[in-house]
């Protein structure tokens, strides 16, 4: 069962940088679907194309269709923030808000209206538990989040997405700035969130993208190249341009 | 290699003439600054008393005090503030977040430094035609608020636009990304970071408006009024006119009075300059990014 | 989302919206109402009469040639001062002066931004005159040069900020490389570091000089107020009145819409058309030096 379906989409940028030709695939739900590639191939807005944060960049040209659930996202008609609060996004460097960690993530229930104290206390302690941060934070959530090392921010940026209890998470190299040990542990969480979330991740290496996914896709200058599960891609794929570059011949 | 020597010798002369000329001209701009206020602080203290400060003026201004013109003063400032505030920082917010790069933006900035450069006494004129002729709010502090108001707003904007454009786009595309609208992204991320900037612009801004005198001239200024101003369509003393009035326009005026005068005006605009520089300085060593 | 937060963030975005473009309306509405009241001049005064060399209004000479005069002289003079001065100044706050004195020097220049202009009138007018009287044995000390000294000081900050806001812009590698080749600092900062700022520093001299040529209450308390046409730069040595200076003395006194009245509107225009074209001509010089480093980022 496909939780997204792109059809046919095609993306330009007016400075003529990253763009996307001609796309069709379906994102099963409950399982971590991988893009990957060279930097440039189009990853990143194909990711950012999903909540429609693409919005905030010069788009010149968008076609084709996104069906979350059946429900074209990339039509006019669409509520964005209602999209983006039903598909969460975690960014390669961790951006906390400069506020405290307990309101990093209660921010995105807040603005969404929320304001019943007791839910709010369960939805932090809910998210930090699913990304394992739970224990190291728990006595100093009204601390500074700035004052967290990487990993824990990032993986506390992991939790302010998973406060708002969203349909699907994209995350956009989500362990490029961190250590061996708490990429480790993002990815552990990944494995264990899968169950109630449908994961895209664009990883920072292909090893990762091997360690992780269920089913992968490669870019190569905006095309897609090969998409097929784990197993076939990584071991055989069908492609010369996929065998080259999973075998670190480029890239 | 001697010779490289040589000419390395002269080259550092040079050079050691060349920074002893600039210190010293530097020295003679910024020294002068320190004489105004010292000799300003020196003269016009023994002035300075309980009725110099809360009294009206008496004997054609000759003696009393100057209350009036500091409660003129401080509403205009006070009513410039609540124009060009809301105005300089809602412009600052579309020029830093919405505005597109087009021409009508380029429009506005070249507006923007057109204000800025037009010269004070030219809105005075503008405040004249406008305020006082054309809406008939006659010479009020009304009239001079909004005259104030609009000479005030491009050091509004201009530094408010400043303090937003240094907050982190990454701040921005959280917001965005977690479901909160543009409006929400502003008011909750983006002003509470900028706020000390825009403070600090917002006081620098009518820190000018409370020393101007060219801008009042024609529309609230009262030359000799002893009493207080009692609703915003009431003329008004201000204190940078009552020392141009003391200094220029009275025969036989005492001197202690006029330095008295000129530092309690200087007092009040120096004294928003170091809140505004205060709270900059701190906001910096503060900042999380 | 619920429709009130909806309808709320609408209102804001319009009024953020209209703000934005109050500036454009303001600039309009202030020419505008200059034209209005300052147009009726030319049906009024002959042409011929208006840019001539008389002004004396209570017989209805009309003549502005003797204010532009003015402004003209007491400009000329701050520019001289404030330019090098200012340059200078820049130069060594942003280049040669160790942090501690640049934390201190900056602030006290923005001091001087904010010194109101009555007040440095007041003490030219009790202090610089006399001493100028008497130093230069004049019949009196409240002359041009009077004008121009307290406006170069005025002029100054704006000079100092905007130059040093160009110079600081100028790539540290730009001096890495010079002092790499062996130039010392001071060669490194007059053939590398200003002809790179040399735009901004150029609009900086603009600025200072629009700022001169609008300032008002210094100018009308020490310089004598006298509207003689200046034959040359001996004048700076007599008694002036500048085009603010005239505004601001007469207009308290003038029948609203008397031909005076309309004249010194008139002037008003005159004084807004310079610094438009001041302005548009500095920030024409900002915006090219903008597209010139988007061109060499890209």
């Amino acid at each position: 069962m496909n939780k997204i379906s792109i059809e046919n989409l095609t993306l330009h940028y007016s400075d003529g940088t990253e763009s996307l030709r001609n796309i069709t695939m379906g994102i099963p739900a409950n399982q971590i679907t991988v893009l990957f590639g060279p930097a440039g191939g189009g990853k990143s807005s194909l990711l950012r194309i999903l909540n429609r944060l693409n919005d905030l960049a010069d788009v010149t040209y968008l076609n084709g269709r996104v069906l979350l659930d059946e429900e074209d996202i990339l039509s006019p008609k669409i509520d964005v923030i209602n999209l983006r609060r039903r598909v969460g996004m975690v960014f390669a460097r961790p951006v906390v808000l400069p506020m405290s960690i307990r309101q990093n993530l209660t921010y995105g229930l807040e603005v969404a209206g929320m304001k019943d104290r007791y839910r709010l206390d369960e939805a932090v302690e809910r998210s930090l538990q699913q990304a394992a941060l739970w224990n190291e934070v728990q006595d100093r959530l009204d601390d500074p989040a700035i004052a967290l090392s990487g990993g824990q921010q990032q993986r506390l940026c992991l939790a302010r997405v998973l406060a708002l209890e969203p349909e699907v998470i994209l995350l956009d190299e989500p362990t490029s700035g961190l250590d061996p040990i708490s990429t480790g542990k993002v990815e552990e969480s990944l494995q264990e969130l899968k169950k109630t979330y449908t994961i895209v991740l664009v990883p920072h290496s292909v090893q990762q993208a091997a360690r992780t996914a269920d089913f992968a896709a490669f870019f190569l200058q905006g095309e897609l190249i090969e998409y097929a599960a784990n197993k076939i891609l990584f071991t055989n794929p069908e492609n010369q341009k996929t065998e080259d570059y999973v075998e670190g011949r480029f890239g | 290699m001697i010779k490289a020597t040589s000419t390395s010798t002269t080259r550092y002369t040079t050079q050691r003439i060349g920074f002893g000329l600039l210190t010293a001209m530097t020295l003679f701009t910024v020294l002068p600054i320190l004489a105004v206020v010292i000799y300003i602080l020196v003269l016009g203290t023994p002035a300075i008393n309980g009725e110099f400060i809360s009294g009206f003026p008496r004997e054609g201004m000759r003696a009393g005090g100057i209350w009036p013109a500091i409660v003129g003063t401080f509403y205009l400032t006070l009513g410039t503030a609540i124009f060009a505030v809301p105005l300089g920082i809602g412009a600052a917010i579309y020029l830093s977040e919405y505005a597109p790069e087009n021409r009508w933006t380029r429009l506005i900035r070249i507006a923007i430094i057109n204000l800025a450069g037009i010269p004070s006494v030219v809105y005075g004129l503008f405040g004249l035609g406008l305020f006082v002729l054309f809406l008939q709010f006659g010479t009020s502090i009304l009239a001079g608020s909004l005259t104030l108001s609009i000479m005030t707003l491009p050091v509004i904007i201009s530094t408010t636009e400043e303090a937003l454009r240094a907050v982190p786009q990454a701040f921005r595309t959280v917001s965005i990304s977690l479901g909160a609208t543009k409006w929400q992204t502003i008011r909750r991320i983006v002003l509470p970071q900028a706020l000390p900037g825009t403070l600090t612009g917002v006081i620098l801004g009518l820190e000018r408006a409370a020393g101007e005198t060219a801008p009042i001239l024609f529309t609230v200024a009262a030359f000799f009024l002893p009493r207080l101003p009692a609703s915003p369509l009431d003329a008004t003393m201000a204190l940078p006119y009552h020392l141009f009035v003391i200094s220029t326009q009275v025969p036989g005026m005492p001197v202690k009075i006029q330095y008295g005068t000129a530092l309690v005006l200087l007092a009040f605009v120096l004294g928003m300059n170091f809140i505004a520089t205060t709270i900059r300085s701190r906001a910096r060593a503060r900042r999380q990014w | 989302m619920d429709n009130s937060l909806n309808w709320r963030e609408k209102i804001i975005t319009r009024f953020i919206k209209v703000s934005g473009y109050s500036a454009i309306i303001f600039v309009g509405l202030i020419f505008y109402f200059l034209l209005r009241e300052g147009l009726p001049t030319l049906g009024e005064v002959q042409f011929n009469s208006l840019f001539a060399t008389r002004w004396y209004p209570i017989e209805d000479y009309f003549g502005i040639l003797p204010l532009i005069g003015g402004s003209l002289i007491v400009t000329i003079g701050a520019t001289l001062i404030a330019v090098p001065f200012g340059v200078g100044a820049a130069i060594y706050i942003s280049e040669i002066a160790p942090r501690w004195m640049r934390e201190i020097l900056k602030p006290l220049v923005e001091v001087l931004g904010g010194l109101p202009s009555v007040v440095l009138g007041f003490l030219g007018i009790l202090i610089l005159s006399p001493y100028l009287r008497v130093f230069l044995d004049l019949p009196t000390g409240l002359t041009a040069l009077a004008g121009s000294l307290l406006l170069g000081g005025i002029a100054i900050p704006t000079v100092v900020s905007v130059a040093e806001d160009a110079l600081d812009a100028v790539p540290k590698s730009y001096r890495d490389a010079a002092l790499a080749l062996g130039a010392t600092e001071w060669q490194t900062i007059w053939r590398v570091t200003l002809p790179a700022a040399r735009s901004g520093v150029l609009t900086a001299v603009m600025l200072g000089i629009g700022r001169a040529i609008g300032e008002t209450m210094t100018v009308m308390m020490v310089t004598g107020n006298a509207p003689v046409m200046p034959g040359g730069l001996g004048a700076l040595f007599e008694p002036a009145r500048t085009m603010t200076a005239t505004i601001a003395a007469e207009m308290g006194e003038v029948a609203n819409g008397s031909v005076h009245y309309h004249v010194l509107f008139f002037i008003g225009i005159v004084l807004f058309l310079i610094s438009l074209i001041v302005n548009v001509t500095a920030s024409a010089v900002v915006f090219r030096q903008h597209k010139r480093q988007e061109r060499i980022l890209s």
